[in-house]
């Protein structure tokens, strides 16, 4: 008999291990780490959702629902893209719920994706991008973003890297793991590049209401969505969800607006994998969406006061960092050490019991930097601070 | 100031350094928002939220509806003040509705929050009844539930 692992597809046996999975292994079983290595909120969902998970089960809606989602769901979606994303999507046609956006992105690449297809995309990015590219036999075309731009995406890089088989632009703004935002102005020229090359444009917003600017971080900005500008809607997949502004990670619960013949094809690929969403889980959406606003704000104020301790404390013991536009996540740069992103992340781990994440686990592209995130309570986050200075003095 | 207010009224503990930084805000400038918010009243003051019921002496609690006449002037105000000034009397609100006042007592057992009411508040002029409702159980005071949620572990390192 062949070793299994010469029975693997090819594509899955050259993926390598997720950076972060390596890091996790080390953390798992250390007592008294401070981890600033997570990737979700320290909210629990507001209660007013939970509720309505609960009420949906004592109702005994235990059952599958319609393939793109239930109705009443995806009109709630539609209103609140229009008012978030300043985009018109039909519930009936162009509205599909999925299992997170992790599966809607997996949706989209395997709907369009032919062997050889290229996606450009920009680095330091969340760690399934390329993987999921790969999957759905594209070929991966990362970007650098830098953080002298603020981790923004330069039109004119983009257009250097624009081939016959280019096929997709993949954004996220703001980004995981950078925290970045990407200003209107550049925006919109990547817009006419998508237009001129006629690329499908894949963005996923998933921390589109997690924004921070003016008076320290405080007031909220304005989100522009690529979808919303001239002549994108018809050629962009939006990927939105509520894992981050309304803490319901663990509800796996995403969705994917994107024009009819695109949605029925990505609902093709979801009916025979998925079948669908969780009931409860989009009961509990429901709600979100029509009462769960007002936590979303509050949230994103206790976020963004925790994002300026960070940067103070970050000042104070002269660690470079941009102050990000979104999520959740800092992004100094430690290259001033003299270590990989990775030994500093290990022997922050080892020294001082703080755990973040290296930046090249995020791509070739994040080496140099760390991923700190500071979805944690404030008392931990100080702690972490006087920690990660006394390291960093050490190093000086 | 409305932040500043928010933070101290989830932590009345939390200090002005922590508050600034987190307002991003000058440490001084929070030094005097504090000072003047408490010096104008609008800071009453700072207290623990302590669950009784687990402390063990548990003492009692009552709410006591009170009916007033109300005066020529001044309504309810000069009774409402003269209610409130007793030790014993926590808290003291004025209401829509059935009755005037509510009026939280607390004492050491029953009787003693009885005797408030019968020797002390009822034989007030212009109280014109009362109705007590002792407290059984608590399980939400001043934003604390009492049973905290259990603490979710969330990955230590995730994407």
């Amino acid at each position: 008999m062949l070793p299994l692992s010469d029975r693997l597809a090819k594509q899955v046996a050259g993926l390598p291990r997720s950076g972060i999975r390596d890091f996790f292994d080390l953390v798992v079983g250390r007592d008294d780490v401070i981890s600033l290595g997570v990737g979700e909120p320290d909210f629990t969902a507001p209660w007013n959702i939970r509720e309505a998970a609960i009420f949906a089960l004592e109702k005994g809606r235990t059952t599958y629902t319609a393939n793109l989602g239930l109705l009443a769901l995806r009109r709630a979606i539609a209103g609140y893209v229009k008012k978030q994303f300043e985009v018109a999507y039909s519930p009936e046609t162009e509205i599909l719920v999925t299992v997170g956006v992790s599966e809607a992105l997996d949706l989209a690449f395997r709907a369009l994706l032919n062997p050889g297809d290229e996606v450009i995309y920009h680095e330091p990015c969340y760690v399934s991008y390329s993987p999921s590219i790969v999957l759905a036999h594209g070929v991966p075309v990362p970007i650098t973003t830098k953080v002298e731009d603020h981790f923004a995406l330069l039109a004119s890089d983009v257009a250097a890297r624009i081939t016959p088989r280019t096929k997709i632009l993949m954004l996220n703004f703001p980004t995981n793991p950078t925290g970045g935002i990407q200003p209107r102005a550049e925006l919109e020229k990547l817009a006419q590049l998508a237009i001129e090359h006629d690329l499908i444009v894949i963005t996923d917003e998933i921390y589109s209401e997690l924004l921070y600017g003016g008076d320290g971080g405080m007031e909220l900005p304005e989100h522009t969505s690529i979808a919303s500008l001239p002549g994108m809607k018809e050629r962009t997949i939006l990927l939105h969800g509520f894992s981050k502004a309304f803490a319901m990670t663990g509800f796996r619960l995403g969705y994917a607006c994107a024009p009819p013949v695109l949605t029925e094809a990505m609902m093709k690929i979801h009916q025979y994998s998925m079948l669908c969403a969780s009931i409860m889980s989009q009961y509990a959406a429901i709600e979100a969406l029509e009462g769960g606003m007002d936590a979303v704000e509050s949230m994103r104020q206790s976020y963004a006061r925790r994002r300026n301790l960070m940067l103070q404390g970050f000042a104070r013991m002269g660690l470079p960092c941009f102050p990000p536009g979104g999520a959740f996540y800092m992004f100094p740069d430690v290259r001033q050490f003299g270590l990989s992103s990775k030994e500093f992340a290990m022997r922050l781990l080892e020294e001082e019991d703080v755990a973040v994440v290296p930046g090249s686990a995020f791509g070739p592209a994040g080496e140099g930097f760390v991923r700190c995130c500071y979805a944690t309570a404030i008392d931990k986050l100080e702690i972490a601070l006087d920690r990660i200075e006394n390291f960093v003095n050490r190093l000086k | 100031m409305e932040k500043l207010l928010e933070l101290l009224q989830q932590d009345g503990q939390a200090g002005p350094e922590t508050i600034a930084a987190q307002l991003g805000r000058p440490v001084e400038d929070v030094r005097a928002m504090i000072k003047e918010c408490e010096e104008s009243g609008v800071i009453l003051g700072y207290h623990a939220v302590i669950d009784r019921e687990k402390f063990g002496n548990a003492g009692v609690s009552a709410l006591i509806e009170v009916r007033l006449t109300p005066e020529r002037g001044g309504g309810f105000d000069r009774l409402a003040h003269r209610i409130a000034r007793f030790e014993q009397v926590s808290s003291c609100y004025l209401m829509s509705g059935a009755y005037d006042l509510a009026v939280i007592v607390e004492g050491n057992d029953l009787r003693e929050v009885a005797r408030f009411v019968s020797e002390k508040l009822s034989t007030i002029e212009g109280v014109i009844s009362t109705a007590t409702h002792f407290q059984l159980k608590i399980y939400k005071q001043n934003g604390f539930l009492s049973k905290a949620e259990d603490e979710v572990r969330r990955l230590p390192v995730a994407p």
